[in-house]
């Protein structure tokens, strides 16, 4: 009988080109997915040798990071940087979902949403939160512009085997505790370099029980935990959202993916080389205080004492004292969108709380939704309403306020309640001062003015 | 890539830990096309503080980077890396690096060099003291030296065989042809692709 082995391991072997000892393995890409601010320089990379592109119907490309989500002045340097992807793919052959086109939206998003995210596949991209794509049971993940280049004229990559870790999330997660919540829970246990050299698998009932939506939530964050890849093994809550959609197999493709999928999941008696349990039924809605995504405490916890001199710096630049209870911090501006929490769970999630309330007075509120797609499903819902009429701004899509380089930034010194991934230092514009929390979170605090879960706006 | 044998150079001491690549080059800052330029980007916000070290004269032509833990964590951009290059640092010295920095480090030639995190904090210390003192990063004998310091350090064989030949990782992959292919003929048809007519 074959040795137990993890679904790490299992993808791992799958892509193996080649291997020679005292060599990193070369494994092939599957699906790689390009986007215009880590590609230009690949592309010149490769006009400048003369190579072409191996395989353009491997890559797909949109257009996300630069992209204005709502009326306005563009940077013209953002608009050469578009078109010159534009040009790249056009000259290249690689198929594109640039602005304007209902396809368009951020890299993580379409790709599962057009069903070419898939179990078993080996998937990378210019991009930390690549990740994401782990929730259905791929091996994903974020890579450099070197290797972007390397992608496109080889549809290889050398990689040296990362080791496996096991978070498992045992027990039933209480009500109110969303995806982003665990995954905040994750990080806070085991610090933001504490996946570093490992892929990590999230396991247990708290995991299989989120939606696909909740998983590439947790998947999507595994970077901040430092880890080169996160992944949940495929299930039949993944078969079941993967059904139909444009790229998924069908017939007696389906059919005979299903079988192949089914014998990915970890085997019994398989070991991880580090392993970490978390007890669901204890976990609460997290708020981020600091400058990194490991500087959490529950919403009911007060702003900590710092431990080091990181800290001390983090609150300074957080303007935040020690003891000041979460829900008495007043953000100015509530976004909810980015490739964590911008999929139409997400935008149910906070309608639902929103329905029939109004955001605080003197507030910024904004919906981002992850794809043209996902706005259009939204509207086909009636969701836009729901968050027009309580007074949030209802945008296109794109990365908008997770990063600050297109033009939804937060003002110096302005504060957050962000469903995105980053609190770094200025990630959302200069001088801006980041909380990361949930979609529900986000919503409850718009409403309340200050951080607040649902059930603190009362019936 | 230029290839790496050693290199001996002043130190910048950035005392902090979880560097992340956002200070490193803010995302404002990634929209240019081309591949160099990013030097006066490095640490842009951080240096609008005059007191920060890399406006401190003192620090000027430093090309050996000091660092805390966890450095070039967060965003995968590659921007980070070229900054530092632009800037003229040939080596980043810190007690653990985030992989993707790691790897895009290896790909264009600066040495991410791991020393355990007393040995980090005694060179910051020692430039803290003399700005002046030459630190060499000898990747021939894998060791970090320093005025009455000497210290070991690993990275693994192949990267190291690379940086000392600057071997190019695409034209070393090429040479896998035969067997891309080979394993290309083996993929199941039902795999997604999009068609590019």
């Amino acid at each position: 009988m074959a040795p137990a082995t993890t679904l790490a391991d299992k993808l791992w072997e799958r892509h193996l080109v080649h291997r020679a000892e005292g060599e990193p393995d070369l494994l092939y890409v599957d699906l790689h997915l390009v986007h215009e601010v880590t590609s230009p320089q690949a592309f010149d990379g490769l006009r400048l040798a003369g190579r072409t592109v191996r395989r353009p119907d491997l890559s797909v490309a949109t257009m996300d990071h630069n992209v204005p989500t709502g009326p306005g002045p563009v940077d013209p340097v953002s608009v050469k940087q578009m078109e010159a992807l534009a040009r790249n793919c056009s000259e290249f052959g690689i198929t594109l979902f640039p602005t304007g086109h209902l396809g368009q939206g951020i890299v993580h998003v379409i790709g599962p949403q057009m069903g070419l995210t898939q179990p078993g596949l080996f998937i990378v991209c210019g991009d930390s939160h690549t990740s994401t794509h782990g929730a259905f049971g791929a091996l994903a993940i974020g890579i450099g512009t070197s290797e972007v280049e390397h992608v496109l004229a080889t549809q290889t990559l050398p990689q040296t085997r990362p080791d496996t870790m096991a978070v498992t999330v045992d027990g039933e997660l209480p009500p109110g505790v969303s995806a982003k919540d665990v995954i905040l829970g994750i990080i806070a246990r085991i610090g933001t370099g504490g996946g570093v050299g490992h892929i990590i698998e999230y396991r247990g009932a708290g995991i299989r029980s989120l939606s696909m939506e909740g998983r590439m939530t947790v998947c999507n964050m595994s970077i901040e935990a430092g880890a080169r890849a996160g992944m949940v093994a495929p299930d039949d809550t993944t078969f079941a959202w993967l059904e139909r959609k444009p790229h998924a197999p069908k017939g007696a493709d389906w059919e005979a993916a299903l079988e192949d999928w089914r014998t990915l999941p970890t085997d019994d008696g398989a070991t991880f080389d580090r392993e970490v349990t978390i007890d669901a039924s204890a976990m609460r809605p997290h708020v981020s205080w600091g400058t990194n995504p490991g500087q959490t405490v529950t919403i009911d916890d007060v702003v900590p004492e710092p431990a080091d001199e990181t800290a001390e710096r983090a609150l300074a630049y957080m303007a935040l004292s020690p003891g000041t209870p979460m829900r008495e911090i007043r953000p100015d501006t509530i976004f909810i969108g980015s490739c964590t929490n911008s999929r139409i769970t997400d935008l149910r999630e906070a309608a639902a709380i929103l329905m029939g309330r109004t955001v605080a007075p003197g507030l910024r509120a904004m919906v981002v939704p992850g794809s043209m797609l996902v706005k259009k499903q939204a509207e086909d819902e009636g969701l836009d309403l729901v968050f027009k009429r309580a007074g949030f701004e209802w945008r296109d899509a794109g990365c908008s306020m997770c990063l600050g380089m297109n033009p939804d930034q937060l003002a110096p010194g302005e504060r957050s309640a962000s469903t995105s991934n980053r609190n770094f230092e200025g990630r959302q514009g200069r001088g801006g001062r980041t909380h990361l929390v949930s979609p529900a979170v986000a919503a409850a605090t718009a409403v309340a003015g200050h951080f607040a879960t649902p059930e603190d706006l009362g019936p | 890539m230029k290839p790496f044998a050693t290199h001996t150079g002043r130190a910048l001491p950035l005392d902090r830990s979880d560097v992340d690549t956002d200070q490193i080059v803010p995302a404002v800052h990634l929209k240019r096309i081309e591949r160099s330029g990013f030097g006066p980007f490095l640490f842009a916000e951080w240096r609008k503080d005059r007191d920060f070290v890399l406006n401190r004269p003192e620090h000027e032509g430093a090309t050996i980077l000091l660092a805390g833990a966890n450095f070039g964590s967060g965003s995968s951009r590659e921007h980070a890396v070229w900054a530092l290059e632009d800037a003229g640092f040939r080596a980043v010295i810190a007690p653990s690096f985030a992989d993707i920095f790691r790897n895009n480090c290896g790909k264009i030639g600066i040495l991410a060099v791991e020393l355990p995190p007393a040995t980090v904090r005694a060179l910051i210390d020692a430039v803290a003291v003399d700005p002046s003192i030459q630190i060499t990063v000898d990747l021939q004998e894998l060791t970090v030296r320093a005025p009455a310091m000497r210290q070991p350090f690993e990275m693994d064989p192949y990267t190291r065989w690379r940086l000392l030949e600057g071997m190019d990782d695409i034209d070393l992959t090429l040479r896998h042809e035969d067997s891309v292919a080979a394993y290309e003929r083996t993929r199941p048809a039902r795999l997604p692709s999009i068609s590019t007519g």
